[in-house]
């Protein structure tokens, strides 16, 4: 692990798909510091995908760096990259991405399982995650017979579950009714800010974003402050 | 009608959407149902021209004869055929004797018919336009004329000579002709009567009258009447019924590999089932979609089984084409019999049977339709509302469903397997094993979720994810099993039956060659033999310490039936029971003379039971023998009797031998006693003399010859399963892409995932191993007891090749955790690692 106390660093990144094509990204510079939450907007086709693949080691720049934990993660492996993502980040989808044959606690247990936590302190942060949630009474139930909000619930879960240093949220609330979508920002702000990690909130939405500390705008290939509202 | 308009335009898009989105597990799809259609269809073609070709054949033989007075060697007086000629009914009748010779330096035997070219016109016309411009040489004493592929077989032309041997006498026949190959295809020798009877010291008798009788006369109530006038051992015969008779033999062999052949196509219908029911699963949505959008449920379901049906359709053209050239191959290279060695037709030619080709399309189109038509009412019966929120299917309730009718076929199948024989044929016995097999493969759901239920729980994050995803997908298990289940239990049944046969079949060997030489005149030849002198001179021959003679020959039980082999050897009756494989023996006390042996086969064709009375027509009489026992014979599957010489000389007359076994002095070589056994046989050259090792290892040979062909189509037909392993894989895999793309995303390791799948391919192989191989031994069962026996007519004992089986099952693991290792890598690559973004 670096020194950096940054979570997470971009420095002059780049990323084109195509000679023929303008750049996606282009010198983009960032920093994410422990317990900072973070919203980049931005149009449909701009590169929030791929920046999100790119921070989590998906994907790899053509030029510049990611640093996650400072470590840059060009200078590892495919395992590498895995091992560290496995710790230090957490995931939640627009769509859900429950393992339909998992029960909720076993899926929320996945990242505990995969890191080698052993019973019962397994048992015992699952379920203490499950109940920050408002998913303890639902343990043993299958993502199938659980409602859209109910699910993207068990979705944070999972993502925390193994306090990770940054958390990435992709549309985490594109798929909910506005109640839902409500409840789950505050959920996944609350959470953010407990385990005083870093948190990226992608979104169209601007209520959304506003949940956030800051917030980006994904724009002719560089990160941009968001104009003031009016 | 609008129900149909608008299922074969949903049928329509389907089709093309698939062969657009899977081209390659479609055509793989395709060329499974072609490769069973082809291998059905090539064996059918092969049997039926080799049928074909044998029945013409034999028609040439007694042209438009209505009846055949037949008897066995030694024939009748042919006062008979005086008293036929002058029967009123009778329009015409032709004499005729007809030998088996052998030919000194050929091992087949060469038919020869002597005939009265003038009363023969009678019935086969064709023969005087034949011999027309020789008619004058026709009665030469000493002259033959040869069919066209006798002269080739014998490499003889008009003015050759062809040496034979009657008793222990060397002979020379100069031919006279060549007949053209239209007259008589198979290989025989004509010549005329009573140069026929003075050469085989047969004068004043016959052994076969061909008769065409009057308009209007009745064939059978004729044939009736006549055969209570016939001597004892002649019988008089429908000409198709002699026909019949050979067709008859080797039908249960042609019906076991055309039965072997159809579990190729088979499988390809269970892979037009599990691909069309993943295809269905990966639809789920837009199928729903279709449902909502209107689409009734009928119309979804014909046009999910036209979908299937398209496949096989396809497949079926394209198998029957190959079967067309594989059958024409085989003929070229097999000559017909496919290597059961009963039915030559040596000139056998492929004519392309259009109603048989069109059967065989319609056949693997309906199966590849049968196949897709469960998976198609699965999806007409889902509920669109729960199918379009992407709910899964209640497996755990189907799962109970199948299993009760599982049951019940197993239960059937257990019933079916006890049931006799239907026209010599085991029907119920394959009925049996179909329903064994369907039944076992409809329990497969409920007790791989019984299965599951017990697997531990807590064995790593990789096993209990794999477990966890067999466990909600049974469904999917059970598609990607039921191929392999069919096809690998079908596989340890055949191995078990094999194994078992030659188990048996070498343990017979041993017990029949004891001896360390074996003689015997070429098997089927009527003419040569020793007479008691030669009998004298061959055992004196130096270096022979023992030789034991036998007189084999054929008689004729049952005019609907081959005839049976009688076989005198030399032990008294008293030994007998010791040298012979015995099965039974008659239980109480027997007389000490009058006794037979009797192989199975007429204990199954002819009802004959152990310590019953059994007649022999022998010399003009028949008379009562008492059967002793019952003994096992792999060699004559039309049955045998073995007698004690010395009774049957003395009942019959006849002291001559055609076989011997030899023991050898201490000292002595093999090699020159054979050498000293040849010089005191007229035709030495022509008799075979092998070492029993030698014997024992030929018939092992021509045994496993046998065999091969079936092998190859079990490995094609395991080959189809593993294939629809491959496809459940790759598809299983390519819908799960998206629930790959998490697993990397929240931290599993690229091994992790292969791991995980390769373990979710070995437990489904292990359960399909195990179960398979529970199940291929009830079906060995059947095979060996019921579908065996009643087939051949002979039982086996049951062995199991534990080596050959280990070996079998360690490879089918192999293959399905590499299958779905290597259907795992498409869900490894970045590719599936993005599938999460596809919503993004």
């Amino acid at each position: 692990m670096g020194t950096d106390a940054a979570v997470l660093r971009l420095e002059n990144l780049g990323k084109r798909f195509g000679n023929d094509r303008p750049p996606l990204f282009a010198g983009v510079d960032l920093e994410l510091r422990p317990g900072e939450y973070l919203a980049v907007m931005g149009e449909s086709g701009v590169g929030k995908s791929t920046l999100l693949n790119l921070l989590a080691g998906l994907d790899s720049p053509d030029s510049g760096r990611v640093l996650l934990e400072g470590v840059d993660l060009a200078s590892l492996d495919d395992d590498g990259v895995t091992l560290l993502r496995r710790r230090a980040v957490g995931f939640v989808f627009q769509a859900f991405h429950l393992l339909p044959y998992l029960t909720v606690e076993q899926n929320v247990a996945l990242p505990l399982d995969l890191l080698g936590v052993a019973q019962p302190e397994r048992g015992l942060r699952t379920l203490e995650m499950l109940d920050a949630v408002g998913m303890a009474g639902l343990a043993r139930r299958f993502a199938r017979e659980l409602s859209g909000g109910e699910v993207q619930r068990v979705a944070i879960a999972r993502a925390l579950v193994h306090r990770p240093r940054l958390l990435l949220a992709d549309e985490p609330t594109g798929n909910l009714d506005p109640r839902s979508a409500a409840q789950t920002l505050q959920l996944l702000r609350a959470q953010v800010k407990r385990n005083a990690g870093a948190g990226l909130l992608i979104t169209h939405s601007r209520a959304a974003a506003e949940t956030a500390d800051r917030i980006l705008v994904l724009d002719a290939a560089s990160l941009k402050p968001m104009a003031p509202a009016g | 009608m609008r129900d149909f308009g608008g299922a074969l335009a949903i049928w329509r898009r389907l089709l093309l959407a698939q062969l657009r989105e899977s081209p390659a597990r479609v055509l793989i799809t395709v060329l499974a149902i072609a490769l069973g259609v082809a291998l059905g269809a090539a064996v059918y073609f092969v049997n039926g021209a080799a049928l074909n070709e044998f029945g013409l054949a034999s028609k040439r033989l007694v042209g438009e004869a209505d009846l055949v007075v037949r008897a066995p060697r030694e024939g009748f007086a042919e006062a008979l055929f005086v008293d036929l000629a002058r029967n009123p009914e009778v329009a015409a009748a032709s004499p005729v004797l007809e030998f088996e010779v052998a030919v000194p330096g050929h091992r087949d035997t060469l038919t020869l018919l002597g005939v009265d070219p003038f009363r023969a016109a009678g019935v086969q016309s064709a023969l005087l336009g034949e011999i027309a411009g020789n008619v004058r040489d026709w009665f030469e004493p000493a002259g033959i004329f040869l069919s066209s592929s006798a002269a080739d077989q014998l490499q003889l032309r008009r003015g050759g000579r062809l040496a034979i041997v009657v008793g222990n006498t060397p002979k020379a026949l100069r031919v006279l002709g060549i007949l053209s190959q239209s007259a008589y295809p198979q290989p025989l020798g004509l010549m005329d009567i009573a140069s026929a009877q003075w050469l085989f010291g047969q004068t004043g008798r016959l052994n076969r009258i061909d008769l065409r009788l009057k308009p209007g006369t009745s064939v059978e109530s004729f044939r009736r009447a006549l055969q209570q006038q016939l001597p004892p051992g002649a019988l008089a015969v429908a000409p198709e019924v002699e026909r019949d008779r050979a067709v008859t033999a080797t039908r249960a062999y042609r019906v076991n590999l055309n039965m072997l052949a159809m579990v190729a196509l088979w499988t390809g219908a269970f892979l037009v089932f599990s691909t069309q029911s993943l295809s269905v699963l990966r639809r789920r949505s837009s199928l729903a979609l279709l449902r909502a959008l209107g689409v009734t449920r009928s119309q979804l379901r014909w046009a999910l089984v036209g979908e299937g049906a398209a496949l096989g359709a396809l497949g079926s053209v394209l198998g029957v084409a190959v079967a067309l050239l594989l059958a024409d191959a085989l003929l070229r290279v097999l000559s017909g019999d496919l290597g059961n060695g009963q039915l030559h037709a040596s000139v056998a030619s492929l004519r392309a049977p259009p109603l048989a080709a069109v059967a065989f399309f319609l056949i693997g189109t309906g199966v590849a339709a049968v196949g897709a038509w469960l998976p198609a009412r699965a999806a007409a019966r889902q509920s669109p509302a729960r199918a379009l929120k992407g709910g899964g299917g209640d497996y755990v309730a189907a799962a109970r469903t199948s299993s009760f009718l599982g049951i019940a076929l197993l239960a059937a199948g257990a019933l079916l397997a006890l049931l006799p024989p239907i026209g010599g044929l085991p029907a119920f016995g394959y009925a049996a094993i179909a329903a064994l097999l369907f039944g076992a493969v409809l329990l497969v759901p409920a007790l791989t979720v019984r299965l599951l239920h017990l697997a531990p729980r807590n064995v790593g994050v990789v096993l209990n994810t794999a477990i966890a995803q067999l466990r909600d997908n049974v469904g999917l298990s059970t598609l990607s099993l039921a191929s392999i289940i069919v096809s690998f239990s079908l596989m340890v049944a055949m191995a078990i039956m094999v194994y078992s046969f030659r188990e048996s079949f070498d343990h017979w060997l041993g017990k029949l060659l004891p001896a360390d030489l074996q003689l015997r005149e070429p098997f089927g030849n009527d003419t040569a033999s020793w007479s008691p002198e030669v009998q004298a001179r061959l055992a004196a021959v130096g270096g022979v310490a023992r030789i034991e003679f036998r007189r084999t020959r054929q008689i004729y039980l049952d005019p609907a039936r081959p005839p049976v082999t009688l076989i005198a050897r030399d032990s008294k009756s008293a030994s007998l029971s010791d040298d012979l494989p015995l099965v039974r023996s008659a239980a109480g006390p027997l007389p000490h003379s009058e006794l037979v042996w009797i192989s199975e086969a007429l204990e199954d064709l002819y009802g004959y039971r152990s310590g019953a009375t059994l007649e022999l027509p022998l010399r003009g009489s028949r008379l009562p023998y008492t059967v002793a026992g019952v003994w096992r014979d792999y060699a004559r599957p039309a049955g045998a009797i073995v007698i004690s010489r010395p009774e049957y000389a003395a009942a019959s007359g006849d002291r001559e031998a055609n076989e011997a076994s030899v023991w050898l002095g201490d000292a002595a070589s093999p090699t020159a006693v054979e050498a000293a056994l040849r010089a005191v046989i007229a035709d030495g050259g022509a008799v075979e003399i092998m070492t029993s090792g030698a014997v024992r290892e030929r018939s092992l040979q021509i045994f496993d010859r046998a065999f091969a062909i079936t092998y190859a189509l079990e490995a094609i037909a395991v080959l189809i399963g593993l294939t629809g392993v491959s496809l459940a894989a790759g598809s299983t895999a390519l819908a799960r892409r998206a629930e790959f793309g998490v697993l990397r995303h929240i931290g599993m390791l690229r091994g992790q995932i292969v791991g995980m799948l390769a373990r979710e391919g070995l437990l489904l192989g292990a359960f399909g191993v195990v179960y398979g191989l529970i199940l291929g031994a009830a079906l060995s069962l059947v095979l060996v007891y019921v579908v065996n026996r009643q087939s051949f007519n002979w039982s086996i004992d049951l062995a199991v090749p534990y080596r050959q089986l280990l070996l079998l099952s360690l490879a089918l693991l192999v293959a399905a955790a590499v299958t779905a290792v290597w259907s795992g890598r498409a869900a490894t690559s970045q590719d599936a690692v993005r599938a999460v973004r596809e919503d993004w």
